[in-house]
């Protein structure tokens, strides 16, 4: 498999602190791979360095052979979608308009279409429509269309994340902590909707907490500690690193 | 579902009717204020796309009614002894305050809530010293005997009669003001439902998901403001054409506050809502002058001057609704929910990080 993500030492400082640093690591295209640590590890800085909302200080990543933009924008529209630890949905607007929204990266009509409507904008809208309800059924909450996605509830607000961020038609789908603050059955129901992601074609990079789920689902796996990279490999090597048990357990269980 | 077109049939009857019955109830100086009424109801509608759409706080809009306004004084007078027509200037007026609005707007874009209202209301200002200091706008002095509308051979301040009816300039204006009220709503209307309108409430709702979404905020927002500014453009110049005189004293901060009052009073992003805010807030303080003789009948003195007292219970009025409808007066559904919702379960719905992305 080749790489659909390279990184290749990436680092970030915020004044005199090293968030993350010397970071290289490669994403199969197809793969799910997984991105764990303990907290303040850096992995939702790594993650913000690479859907472009910060700008790393060293190193750099390139997509599918060519060096990623630095606007965030500019980076979905080469494919990369994103979801968000603390969810970041469009409160007020409808779980369908939410989804909407992320078809904006896809389609064209400007202000003068808008405002004069020709055919072409109209068949637009439709396709539109048509294709964020086929999303908000393929992650199974095509029921709750219509409501206000303030309203719905937490596992289906992560749902809604998902189809939003599927709507942008991204090859690399980033997940921050899909799984928080679910219950083991909704994790379960989780696990299943990626990987039927991954049937699609999407590879997917996954920030988790939950180890068990990480190690089900997960290709190959990258361990961060203090912001740099401690092991990498497949999660079977990765669980049993020294390094890794002691960084989740500390130093004393693993001397 | 017959009930929607004969109400239709009946509202259009009213406000087309609506002038004639002003002027036998309460005399002409009325129709003149129904005038003013509609052209702060275009203004507080294009505030409405920079405010209640986009979600951009906006303190120095008056700026493109100012632009506007000049534009057509000066190229419709004996000033500089131009008079280009109406169908020149109403979209030379508009574009021009579009390009202003994209001009005001591109520093700002980085900024956002407090910041943004600071520094465009220093734009504001700015505009009003230009234009009060500069040779080419007569200064302080402003410009007069700027030409009243004129379409073709059909003067708007003329009288004309239509089967019988006399029909004073002063109706013509309220006509005309109207029509492009009623197309600034249905351009508004439509804007909202679009593909555009979805991104500009989502750079609303959330700026760091919508960046993340593939929006491109700086143009959308750029975009925003040049449409609030057309609109703004577009009240201008029919206000210098309807006015005939223009000063920058017409274009104080403090129009800038009374538009995004009418925005927010109203329902901020809700097309009725904004429309009721401005019409109501252009009429309220006229409606309160009667106020001033009540006070000299009751005490038989005139303790306050009449102009503070009418600008102390408008006032008053105002922080009144919004201690008790925070939404407005007319809120749009989504809205009114949202308000219900955030008292109700705030303990459930997951707060947005305002940094982007502080926790690791």
């Amino acid at each position: 498999m080749s790489a659909l993500l390279r990184a290749t030492g990436v680092g970030k400082r915020f004044g005199g602190l090293s968030a993350l640093g010397e970071v290289s690591f490669s994403i199969p295209q197809g793969a799910i791979y997984g991105l764990i640590g303990p907290n303040g590890a850096g992995k939702t800085t790594f993650f913000n360095l690479l859907t472009g909302i910060y700008t790393p200080d060293e190193g750099g990543f390139e997509f599918d052979g060519a060096p990623l933009p630095g606007a965030p924008h500019a980076v979905c529209a080469r494919g990369i979608a994103r979801t968000f630890q603390n969810i970041r949905l469009f409160a007020s607007m409808t779980a369908l308009e939410n989804v909407m929204v992320g078809r904006h990266v896809r389609t064209r009509a400007g202000l003068f279409s808008a405002i004069f409507r020709p055919g072409s904008e109209r068949a637009e809208e439709r396709a539109i429509r048509a294709r964020a309800l086929e999303l908000l059924d393929f992650v199974g909450i095509a029921h709750r269309a219509q409501e206000v996605s303030r309203h719905l509830s937490y596992g289906d607000q992560r749902r809604l994340e998902v189809a939003r961020a599927l709507a942008t038609e991204p090859r690399l789908l980033a997940l921050d902590e899909p799984a928080a603050g679910m219950n083991s059955t909704e994790t379960a129901a989780l696990g299943v909707l990626l990987q039927k992601i991954r049937a699609k074609g999407v590879t997917i990079l996954l920030i988790e907490h939950d180890v068990k789920l990480v190690m089900g689902l997960c290709d190959r796996v990258a361990v961060l500690e203090y912001g740099r990279l401690i092991a990498e490999g497949p999660p079977e090597q990765v669980q049993h690193d020294p390094r890794v048990i002691e960084a989740y357990l500390g130093a004393e269980a693993g001397a | 579902m017959k009930l929607r077109p004969l109400l239709f049939g009946l509202a259009l009857v009213a406000v087309l009717a609506l002038p004639f019955l002003t002027d036998l109830a309460l005399g002409r100086s009325w129709v003149r204020l129904l005038d003013f009424a509609l052209l702060y109801a275009m203004l507080a509608l294009g505030l409405n796309i920079v405010v209640g759409y986009a979600g951009l706080l906006d303190l120095g809009y008056v700026a493109f009614y100012a632009v506007g306004a000049y534009l057509y004084a000066m190229l419709a007078s004996p000033h500089i002894g131009m008079h280009l027509p109406l169908w020149v200037l109403l979209p030379g007026g508009a574009l021009l305050a579009a390009a202003f609005g994209a001009l005001l707007g591109a520093p700002t874009l980085g900024l956002r809530g407090d910041y943004l209202a600071i520094v465009t209301m220093g734009f504001g200002e700015i505009i009003r010293i230009f234009l009060r200091n500069l040779n080419v706008t007569n200064g302080p002095a402003g410009i007069d005997l700027i030409d009243p509308i004129q379409l073709g051979n059909f003067s708007f301040s003329a009288t004309h009669r239509l089967f019988g009816l006399v029909i004073p300039g002063i109706y013509n204006y309220y006509f005309l003001f109207l029509g492009l009220t009623v197309l600034i709503v249905l351009m508004s209307r439509r804007l909202e439902g679009s593909r555009i309108g979805r991104a500009w409430a989502a750079i609303r709702e959330d700026e760091i998901a919508a960046r993340a979404m593939g929006l491109n905020t700086k143009n959308l927002k750029l975009l925003a403001f040049a449409m609030g500014a057309t609109f703004g453009g577009i009240s201008g110049v029919l206000f210098a054409g309807f006015q005939g005189f223009v000063s920058p004293e017409s274009f104080t901060m403090n129009e800038s506050v009374m538009i995004l009052c009418m925005v927010v009073l109203g329902g901020m992003g809700h097309l009725n809502g904004v429309l009721l805010g401005a019409i109501l807030l252009a009429i309220l303080p006229e409606a309160f002058r009667p106020l001033a003789q009540l006070q000299q009948q009751t005490f038989g003195e005139v303790y306050l001057d009449p102009a503070s007292l009418r600008m102390l219970l408008f006032a008053v009025a105002l922080i009144a609704v919004m201690i008790l409808r925070p939404e407005g007066l007319w809120p749009s559904p989504v809205r009114k929910r949202e308000l219900h919702a955030s008292e109700e379960d705030n303990a459930s719905t997951p707060d947005a990080d305002p940094a982007p992305g502080g926790a690791a």
